[in-house]
C-alpha cells in the first residue's frame, strides 16, 4: 500500500460522513444521506483493488465536502419540522 | 370524581338529578355521566377530522415535482453566486466558463440516455420539449404528411399541442389504452398510415405510473419510417432508457422530476437519420436554432448534475422504490378491502401508486389526510373536481375515478413516512366508510350497481 488508503482512513471517513450527515436540518435529506452512506460503504466492503478503493475514497471525500456545504445552506433556510418528526 | 360532578351538575337536566337521588349512588352515575360527556365530545368528533399531529405535511407527490437534491444544488450554486457569464458570449472568459459548464451538462444528460451531446437541446421544461416535438415535427413535414398518432392518456401539453394541430388541418389519432393503461400494439399498427409523420407516446404515465412498451413502439415506428417521440419526464432517471436501443427519435426531459431545478428541461432530437423540426420560438438561434433564447447556466448545470446522479443511483433508487411501494401496498391491502389499483401492477414504475378507495370520496380523503401532501391526479388538473381523463381512458367507473388518490414516492421518502401514510390512510378510509350509507349497504350485501336511483 504505497499510495493506498488505509483501513483506518476508510473507517474514519465513514464516521466523518455520518457525523456530518446527521446535521442536515431537513428530515428527508438527513435520512437519505445516512442510509446512502451506510449502504454505500456496505456495497464496497469487499473491494480489494487499490485503484478502486482510492477512487471510492476520493468520491467519499467529495461527498463529505458537499454535505458540509449543504448542511450550512440548509441551516440558513430552516423550515418547521415535519409531522413525523414531532411525534417521534 | 367530586370535582367532575360539580362541573357536570349545572349541565345535567332535572330528571337526571332526580335519578341521582333515586339511585342513591351518585358516584356511579357521575362516572357514567362523565363517560357520556367525554363520548359526547368524541361522538361529535367521531366523524370529524381531528388533527392531533402538528408540523409540515409529509411529501407524497413525487410525480408533481421532486425536491432539489443537495448534490444538485451544490453543483448549481457556483453558477448562481460566482460565474454569471452568458454561455453564448464568445469574446471573454465569463462566457467561456459558462459555456464549458453548459457543455458538461449536455454531456451528462446525453450520457444518461445513451445519446450524443450534440443531440441534446436545453429547453424550459418537458412542456416546451413536447410542444417543439409535436408541433415542430408535424409542421415541418406537414406539406407531405398530415397525420399524428398519440394516446388518450398523454400529458395535457401533448394533447393540447395535438388539438392546435387539428386546428391547422392535421388529422390526429388518439389511441385508446387497454384497461391496464397500456396501449395495444395492434391498434397502433393499424393506426399507422403512409400519411403519418409522428407517433407521440409517453414512457411512464404521470397519473397511474404505467410504462408503455417503448422499445416495441420504437421498432415498429422505425420499420414504418415514422418519427417516434416519447415524453420521458416521469421516466428519466427512474427506469433505464437508451435512445438507440429503443429507437427513440425525440424525447422530452424535465429537470424537476429528477431532483433537479424547475424551469429547465431538455429535448433529445436524433441527428442520424436527422429529424427536423420547425422551431416555435424565433430569436438568436441558440441550441442549433431549435430553441432560441439564452441558456440558463445554473439551471442547466443543475439538470446535468441531476442526470449524473440519476445514472449513478438509478438501481439503488429503484430498489428503494420497490421496497417502499411493496410495504405500502401490503399495509393497505391487509387492512382495507375494495381498494383498486389503477393501471397495470407489473408494467409500472413502482414509485407511483394510484389507488381508488371504493365508497370514499377522494376529495374528502385528501382533506382528511392533510398531514400528507397528496394529489388525486396530475398537479395541472388538481384545481378541478372533475375526475381525471386518464382514469376515464382506462375505463374506471365514474364513482371509482372520483375516489382515486396518487401516492408518489421519491428518493427521499423514508420507511417511517410510508408507515405513517399507510396508517393514516387506513384510519380515514375506515372512518369515511363508516359514515357512508353506500358502504353500509355494501356490508349488507346490496349490489350498489343494481340500485335504481330515483331522479328528482
Amino acid at each position: 500500500m504505497s499510495s493506498g488508503v488505509t483501513k483506518q482512513q476508510v473507517l474514519s471517513m465513514y464516521k466523518l460522513l455520518l457525523r456530518e450527515a446527521v446535521k442536515f436540518p431537513n428530515y428527508n435529506f438527513r435520512s437519505y444521506a445516512l442510509r446512502r452512506i451506510r449502504d454505500g460503504f456496505k456495497e464496497n466492503k469487499a473491494l480489494t483493488d487499490l485503484k478502486q478503493i482510492n477512487q471510492q475514497y476520493d468520491f467519499a471525500t467529495e461527498n463529505l465536502n458537499i454535505i458540509k456545504r449543504q448542511v450550512i445552506v440548509g441551516d440558513l433556510y430552516r423550515t418547521d419540522k415535519l409531522v413525523i418528526e414531532n411525534i417521534q | 370524581m367530586i370535582r367532575l360532578s360539580k362541573n357536570i351538575i349545572p349541565a345535567v337536566t332535572k330528571t337526571l338529578l332526580k335519578r341521582t337521588n333515586q339511585s342513591q349512588n351518585p358516584s356511579i352515575l357521575v362516572f357514567f355521566h362523565g363517560q357520556r360527556l367525554l363520548s359526547d365530545t368524541t361522538a361529535s368528533g367521531k366523524f370529524s377530522v381531528q388533527h392531533e399531529d402538528f408540523g409540515r405535511p409529509l411529501y407524497f407527490d413525487a410525480q408533481a415535482t421532486t425536491p432539489i437534491d443537495p448534490r444538485v444544488l451544490d453543483a448549481m450554486l457556483p453558477y448562481l453566486v460566482s460565474y454569471h457569464g452568458n454561455p453564448h458570449s464568445r469574446t471573454h472568459a465569463y462566457g467561456w466558463e459558462s459555456e464549458a459548464a453548459v457543455e458538461k451538462a449536455r454531456e451528462q444528460v446525453a450520457d444518461l440516455i445513451g445519446a450524443d451531446p450534440k443531440e441534446i437541446i436545453f429547453t424550459s421544461g418537458a412542456t416546451e420539449s413536447n410542444n417543439i416535438s409535436v408541433k415542430g415535427v408535424a409542421r415541418f413535414y406537414g406539406s407531405r404528411k398530415k397525420h399524428v398518432i398519440t394516446t388518450q392518456i398523454e400529458h395535457k401539453c401533448v394533447l393540447d399541442s395535438c388539438r392546435a394541430l387539428e386546428g391547422e388541418g392535421f388529422k390526429i389519432t388518439y389511441l385508446p389504452v387497454k384497461e391496464n393503461g397500456i396501449i395495444d400494439m395492434n391498434e397502433l399498427e393499424k393506426a399507422l398510415t403512409p400519411e403519418t409523420s409522428l407517433v407521440s407516446i409517453m414512457t411512464v404515465n404521470n397519473e397511474i405510473g404505467v410504462m408503455q412498451p417503448i422499445a416495441d413502439i420504437g421498432a415498429l415506428c422505425k420499420s414504418k419510417k415514422v418519427y417516434f417521440h416519447t415524453d420521458a419526464a416521469q421516466a428519466l432517471g427512474k427506469v433505464p432508457i437508451d435512445v438507440n436501443k429503443m429507437n427513440i427519435d425525440l424525447m422530452s426531459i424535465s429537470g424537476h422530476k429528477v431532483y433537479g431545478p424547475k424551469g429547465v428541461g431538455a429535448l433529445y432530437i436524433r441527428r442520424r437519420p436527422r429529424v427536423r423540426v420547425e422551431p416555435i420560438q424565433s430569436g438568436g438561434g441558440q441550441e442549433r436554432g431549435m430553441r432560441s433564447g439564452t441558456v440558463p447556466t445554473p439551471l442547466v448545470v443543475g439538470l446535468g448534475a441531476a442526470c449524473d446522479i440519476a445514472k449513478r443511483e438509478m438501481a439503488y433508487d429503484h430498489a428503494w422504490m420497490e421496497k417502499l411501494s411493496q410495504r405500502f401496498l401490503d399495509k393497505i391491502y391487509s387492512k382495507l378491502t375494495h381498494v383498486i389499483r389503477n393501471g397495470d401492477a407489473e408494467k409500472t414504475y413502482p414509485g407511483c401508486i394510484n389507488l381508488s378507495f371504493a365508497y370514499v370520496e377522494g376529495e374528502s380523503l385528501l382533506m382528511a389526510l392533510k398531514d400528507i401532501a397528496l394529489s388525486s391526479g396530475s398537479a395541472c388538473t388538481s384545481a378541478s373536481l372533475e375526475p381525471s381523463y386518464v382514469l376515464r381512458a382506462i375505463g374506471t367507473d365514474e364513482d371509482l375515478a372520483h375516489s382515486s388518490i396518487r401516492f408518489g414516492f421519491g428518493r427521499f421518502t423514508t420507511v417511517e413516512e410510508v408507515d405513517y401514510t399507510a396508517e393514516k390512510t387506513i384510519k380515514h378510509v375506515e372512518r369515511l366508510r363508516e359514515m357512508s350509507p353506500l358502504w353500509e349497504m355494501v356490508q349488507e350485501g346490496v349490489d350498489i350497481k343494481t340500485i335504481q336511483w330515483s331522479q328528482h
